[in-house]
């Protein structure tokens, strides 16, 4: 992972972005830092970056 | 020394006189009840949350609703509420999606093996165009096909036309929140007024759908706004009220706000339980955040009668499965789908 899936930037120690990532899906798509189309439903979410796919809680 | 005894005297005084006022006559406290209720210390929590927990056994009963939300479109809204995500004039992560018919009533079947009775349907808007009003129609057509679930919808603000729509369509209940008092309104949004929130308001009860308004603790509102918010709502009389505490969402401008502290949080809980001895109070957003897991418990045990199982619009939530075990071993039955009809 080159980039921290919840700030978007250079992956490394963010306790911030530790503590936020139980209760939020990822933002930023980890290989290339866009901002994904995210969608959350009750029991999971889907995270789209336009280059590299689709991610899923399952 | 003598001055914090008249303090005393006043606090336990108001936990006298709620339980004679609300718990035996079923009458709300007032605006500067609710506030001597906010400033009670923490040493009188536990006997306050008592008192509301036996409010609402007495006047709601053991029964708790269940209810499970979706985002129907996420994302680039035009308003500019101070605490929101989904806002697009702040530099918030949050990108617009929409989700379609397939998937909405796949979430709505998920809603529905938790045992929740409530499907709500939400979208970030100011209010409905006709592209959105017509996915909510085949929504809510696809969802009534095939699921058991009461729906209720969040699409903002009304004019009179959609409020008919939506009642035809068999909304059941709709969502818009007043979401602080008035007076620290425009220190929240200003891109609308709480008046025209106040008038979709009345026209979804006057059209006969019921009304769920409540909104977020926690957003640099002082306790006399708070004891304000909590009469303003009482006075509307909704059929439910959504309790959140404020998130701070990063890029927002309440992004570096401090969450509300856990006493506090339980504070206002069982306040707006003494100021609404009869409405389905509803544990929303931001608790996991100002409470953690013991909040959950506490809380239901503090005057809430109803819970958001599993995720939220954008951001997660426990799993619906930790809720429903925590009501089973409260002995609280999850509210059946007959009783609602
Ligand atoms: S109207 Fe709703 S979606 Fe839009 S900014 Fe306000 S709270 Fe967010
Ligand atoms: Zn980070
Ligand atoms: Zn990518």
């Amino acid at each position: 992972m080159a980039y921290c899936e919840q700030c978007g930037k250079e992956a490394g120690d963010h306790p911030r972005c530790a503590a936020r990532r139980e209760l939020e899906p990822p933002r930023y798509c980890a290989d290339c830092a866009r901002r994904m189309v995210v969608q959350v439903t009750p029991t999971g979410w889907t995270a789209k970056c336009s280059r590299h796919g689709e991610r899923t809680s399952a | 020394m003598a001055h914090s005894e008249t303090v005393t005297t006043t606090q336990s005084d108001i936990l006298a006189l709620a339980r004679t006022q609300v718990l035996d006559e079923g009458v709300g406290l007032s605006e500067s009840q609710v506030l001597d209720v906010l400033r009670l210390p923490d040493s009188e929590l536990d006997a306050l949350l008592e008192l509301a927990h036996e409010v609402r056994m007495r006047w709601c009963g053991p029964e708790v609703e269940v209810e499970g939300i979706i985002s129907l479109k996420t994302g680039g809204c035009p308003e500019d509420c101070h605490f929101c995500s989904q806002s697009g004039l702040f530099e918030s992560p949050v990108r617009s999606a929409w989700l379609d018919v397939p998937s909405l009533v796949e979430a709505a079947k998920q809603t529905a093996k938790t045992g929740a009775t409530e499907f709500c349907i939400v979208a970030a808007v100011r209010g409905p165009d006709a592209r959105l009003l017509a996915q909510v129609a085949a929504g809510i057509a696809a969802i009534k096909d095939e699921v058991d679930i009461n729906i209720a919808c969040s699409l903002g603000m009304l004019t009179q036309e959609q409020v008919d729509q939506l009642a035809a369509m068999g909304v059941h209940r709709y969502n818009h929140n007043l979401e602080t008092a008035k007076s620290h309104f425009t220190n929240v949004v200003t891109t609308h007024t709480w008046e025209e929130r106040w008038e979709t308001l009345r026209l979804v009860r006057e059209a006969g759908m019921e009304v769920c308004c409540g909104g977020i603790v926690g957003m640099g509102e002082s306790l006399e706004q708070r004891a304000e918010f909590a009469a303003q709502l009482a006075s509307l009389t909704p059929d439910e009220v959504p309790l959140n505490f404020l998130n701070p969402r990063p890029g927002t401008p309440f992004g570096d706000l401090e969450p509300m502290a856990g006493p506090d949080a339980l504070r206002t809980v069982a306040a707006f339980r003494l100021a609404m001895p009869r409405t389905v109070l509803r544990f929303a957003g931001g608790r996991e955040i100002t409470l953690g897991d013991l909040g959950a418990r506490r809380g239901m045990l503090g005057g809430i009668n109803a819970v958001i199982v599993g995720n939220y619009l954008t951001t997660l939530g426990r799993p619906a499965e930790s809720d429903i075990d925590l009501l089973g071993e409260l002995q609280m039955p999850i509210k059946a789908l007959n009783d609602t009809l």
